[in-house]
């Protein structure tokens, strides 16, 4: 699985957290700083396991499976609300319509 | 304002950023509208190459939202490139605008660039008013057909309904005007003095049986008997609260480079043309100035019974010659809704009130020949 920041968000990082609005209804997210960590690792060309692998396994006392089931999870979260793009194959050009991009 | 935008707000504040900012790219205007406070001379407007250094500036100390304003942005030839670069620094964008500009092109490229809302200036759903008080004939309809394209896009446009004494039996129509566009509609019975200090333009405002019509209005106030509530005294809470987001987690940028605490509040702390963005926002002598006072310290208004109710802007106060005293516009604001004068209005009243001719002065009563008396003083 492939993940991209959709570029119809507005975003920052405010203290520890990512301030996060949607493009599309203007909805406000705030993100933990692991969920940070993915969603600033995802640029599209780097797999999610490797994201977990290489982020947030080095950073947090987390076992790999476990890892990964939560960033899948969060990952299709923020496709739901239009923050993040989700594909299978890497997703070169972020504004191309894909899964997470209404 | 969502709570978690308030919470992220408040948070903003304990952090000391710089959470919204509203930069004018032009004081250039395509209306010359009979209330407006700018100077539309162009004085040597910031270059494309200065804005996107100070919207890099802009997105490392913090700016979450970020307005556009003038003047007329679509004058800008280089708004687009602008608009661009901010939306590459993940900017939420609001734009502000009289619209006459965009049609259907324009309305697709600003809902592809992501922009959060837009902000558009209507003062009557009659044309012979609005383009009276624009002096652009047609601007009424040029704006409602942008509206309309920038409906069609699915994006956010909110008409923005300024009330003087011209226009104020018009808001009713204009609600309606938004309603049937699926605008979102806000209004503001404010007018404001020119940046220059000339305060002529004063003289439109809507008067003061206006506002009290305004004010009880249930359709735009609520439940008008709570809202037109005698206030309750300031508390200690209230008497230790800021003022408004000004210079504390907002600020303002003219053409020019110069960097005000709001686009009402005059008071330059700096010009991003000498010095970093962040540090003016943190080092500036006059923003801390602005950032210590509290309602306790505004002479007069902390004795006000509309203390702790008041929309008091700091900026008017400002403008009106001192930042800790009191903004008169409020002031009536605040009789007009509950009928009682403020401290100022009452001072102003006294200052105003003739000199007496005649003053009946009771001398206190003096023992020995002469039991008591009254005495006439020129």
């Amino acid at each position: 699985m492939y993940v991209a920041r959709s570029p119809r968000i507005a975003a920052r990082m405010l203290g520890e957290e990512m301030l996060v609005m949607s493009g599309h209804d203007s909805t406000l997210f705030t993100l933990n700083p692991t969920a940070t960590i993915l969603w600033q690792a995802a640029d599209g060309a780097t797999p999610l396991d490797e994201i977990v692998e290489r982020r947030i396994c080095t950073e947090f006392e987390v076992k790999p499976e476990d890892a990964m089931r939560d960033a899948e999870e969060l990952a299709e979260n923020l496709a739901k609300h239009g923050i993040l793009l989700i594909s299978e194959q890497p997703i070169v050009k972020p504004d191309a319509p894909v899964r997470g991009q209404r | 304002m969502s709570a978690l935008l308030r919470e992220m707000g408040e948070r903003a504040l304990r952090l000391g950023v710089p959470f919204s900012a509203q930069l004018d790219l032009t004081y250039r205007c395509n209306e010359q509208c009979v209330h407006c406070y700018l100077d539309h001379d162009d004085h040597g407007e910031m270059t494309t190459a200065e804005i996107k250094n100070l919207l890099k500036e802009m997105a490392e100390a913090g700016v979450f939202i970020l307005t556009f304003s003038g003047g007329e942005i679509f004058l800008r030839k280089d708004f687009f490139e602008i608009l661009e670069c901010a939306r590459s620094l993940t900017f939420c964008i609001k734009l502000k605008t009289n619209a006459v500009l965009i049609r259907e092109a324009q309305a697709a490229r600003l809902r592809d660039l992501g922009v959060q809302s837009v902000q558009i200036s209507i003062y009557s759903h009659r044309p012979e008013v609005h383009d009276a008080i624009t002096k652009v004939k047609g601007s009424l309809r040029r704006s409602i057909d942008a509206i309309r394209f920038l409906k069609s896009q699915g994006l956010k446009v909110i008409m923005a309904n300024v009330l003087m004494a011209g226009n104020m039996q018009d808001y009713h129509g204009v609600r309606a005007l938004a309603e049937e566009l699926g605008a979102e509609y806000t209004l503001d019975p404010t007018i404001t003095p020119m940046m220059d200090g000339d305060r002529s333009i004063l003289d439109l405002n809507a008067g003061e049986s206006a506002l009290r019509e305004l004010f009880r209005d249930e359709m735009f106030v609520g439940n008008a008997e709570e809202f037109c509530a005698p206030p309750p005294p300031p508390d200690a809470e209230s008497l230790s609260s800021l003022p408004c987001s000004a210079g504390h987690t907002a600020c303002y940028i003219s053409p020019y480079g110069e960097f005000y605490p709001c686009v009402q509040f005059p008071l330059s702390c700096g010009n991003v043309r000498q010095q970093r963005f962040i540090d003016i926002w943190r080092d500036s002598e006059q923003l801390k100035e602005v950032r210590s006072i509290r309602l306790k310290d505004l002479s007069g208004c902390s004795q006000c019974a509309h203390g702790s109710t008041c929309t008091r802007c700091p900026g008017l106060a400002f403008m009106e010659g001192n930042m800790r005293g009191p903004s008169t516009a409020d002031c009536e604001k605040s009789f007009a809704r509950t009928g009682i004068p403020s401290v100022n209005l009452l001072a102003k009243k006294e200052k105003a009130a003739p000199p007496r001719l005649v003053q009946i002065q009771l001398v206190p009563a003096i023992t020995g020949n002469r039991l008591s008396g009254m005495s006439a003083v020129a």
